[in-house]
């Protein structure tokens, strides 16, 4: 079996995989990162979103071994103990979650938006969320958080 | 999904080597058709060569003849915010940042999609319509060349694609109906006003990306949305099914040419 060697969250990490391991089954079942979650497995639905590198992909549409000695960031790995991440903190300002399965998706997708643009027009938000679906909310809320996230990020520490 | 041997070269003689050397193995790009399909067990490589390890093959920079050449493992989102393809080829960064999603544009590689050859990609239209050339690790190959039929190149096995060089039109605008869901072309025309002529590419409708020669000869004699007015494109050879029928299609292949004359038309102001 392939042995990998990565970053995630900032920890080093190596395990032997085997090759069709998917990213988001080496994170979920390897180290018990359940944040990320497989809603379509077919790469529509962005409930598996993390970052490579600083990027959003979808973990479910790339292999484990493919990530090897490259950096990964998840949904844990964006609060400290003492406070929520401001995307986070906003999506439970606006009630931007209902059963909340998408949100770790979601919020990782919006914070890769943020981070390459941090005042996003509302049509530039819908656009960027194209690949992450959300059955409970409407996105009306999810949308309303992201602009309040950009905000909040926005202001000087 | 059945395992298989993965192999990432951090050049290209290994990539050539490995497969040569193993005639069944199957190259990853992107992987943002290759893994879906590989889930659904409709490919089963036992062999693996990604090429993502290869950096030289993601640079995109001023080609040969002053042609913007990309690089065929860069990224949709690469060619989306690249300067120098937005300077140049402004229709192609945005076809580029059409293509998808974000999460698929920061995966899903331009060589990938131009040897699989989905009819309903994007970059054939781009291809076929800018007189592209498709740089192989052995030769050149023309964009009318290159794409043959259904999912079909010139492309022989073990042949990898480098880069691909686009000549820089005078104007170009690309304009697409998109399925809902999966962002894929239902039909998308790319219209470029080349030295040499005009071309209009037309990719979703038909088995293959192909030219729409009635609309290229009326914008060869008035560059303007209104030119393509009344001609109705024969829907004889089109594809049918659940997301629309030849007719509308053909319907469409007019629609999209009038817009994408129209952004042509609106950047060139």
């Amino acid at each position: 079996m392939p042995s990998i060697s990565l970053k995630v969250n900032g920890e080093r990490v190596s395990a032997k995989v085997e090759a069709r391991t998917l990213l988001v089954q080496f994170l979920r079942e390897n180290l018990g990162l359940t944040g990320t979650h497989v809603g379509c497995d077919t790469g529509q639905c962005g409930a598996c979103v993390v970052h490579l590198n600083g990027r959003s992909i979808k973990s479910c549409a790339i292999f484990a071994v493919q990530a090897d000695g490259n950096e990964i960031t998840t949904i844990e790995g964006l609060a400290t103990e003492s406070a929520l991440h401001p995307l986070q903190q906003a999506f439970w300002e606006h009630h931007a979650l209902q059963c909340g399965f998408c949100t770790p998706g979601m919020v990782m997708s919006a914070l890769d938006l943020l981070t390459r643009n941090p005042a996003p027009a509302e049509d530039e938000i819908r656009d960027w969320l194209e690949g992450n679906l959300c059955r409970c909310t409407g996105y009306q809320n999810i949308i309303r958080a992201v602009q309040s996230a950009a905000d909040a990020m926005r202001e000087p520490c | 999904m059945q395992d298989f041997r993965y192999h990432r070269p951090e050049s290209l003689e290994p990539a050539l080597e490995l497969l040569a050397a193993n005639p069944e193995a199957q190259v990853i790009a992107g992987g943002m058709t290759l893994i879906p399909t590989m889930k659904q067990r409709l490919a089963s490589p036992e062999q693996l060569v990604d090429l993502g390890g290869i950096e030289s093959l993601s640079t995109i920079h001023q080609g040969p003849n002053g042609h913007v050449s990309v690089g065929a493992m860069a990224s949709h989102a690469d060619v989306a915010e690249n300067r120098y393809v937005l300077s140049r080829i402004p229709a192609l960064a945005a076809l580029a940042g059409g293509i998808g999603d974000p999460q698929v544009r920061n995966r899903g590689t331009i060589g990938g999609s131009i040897a699989n050859n989905d009819p309903a990609a994007d970059y054939p239209a781009a291809l076929l319509a800018l007189e592209a050339v498709v740089r192989t690790h052995r030769r050149e190959i023309a964009a009318e060349a290159f794409f043959t039929g259904l999912f079909e190149t010139a492309l022989e096995p073990g042949e990898l694609i480098t880069q691909v060089e686009f000549p820089v039109p005078a104007q170009a605008g690309y304009a697409k109906f998109a399925n809902r869901a999966s962002r894929y072309a239902i039909v998308g025309v790319f219209v470029a006003k080349l030295a040499n002529g005009i071309r209009v590419a037309v990719t979703g409708a038909g088995p293959s990306v192909f030219r729409a020669t009635p609309i290229e000869e009326a914008l060869a004699r008035d560059f303007s949305a209104a030119a393509i007015d009344g001609i109705a494109y024969p829907p004889e050879g089109l594809n049918a099914d659940m997301h629309a029928s030849p007719e509308y299609r053909a319907q469409l292949i007019a629609v999209m040419a009038r817009h994408a004359v129209g952004l042509a038309l609106a950047r060139a102001k």
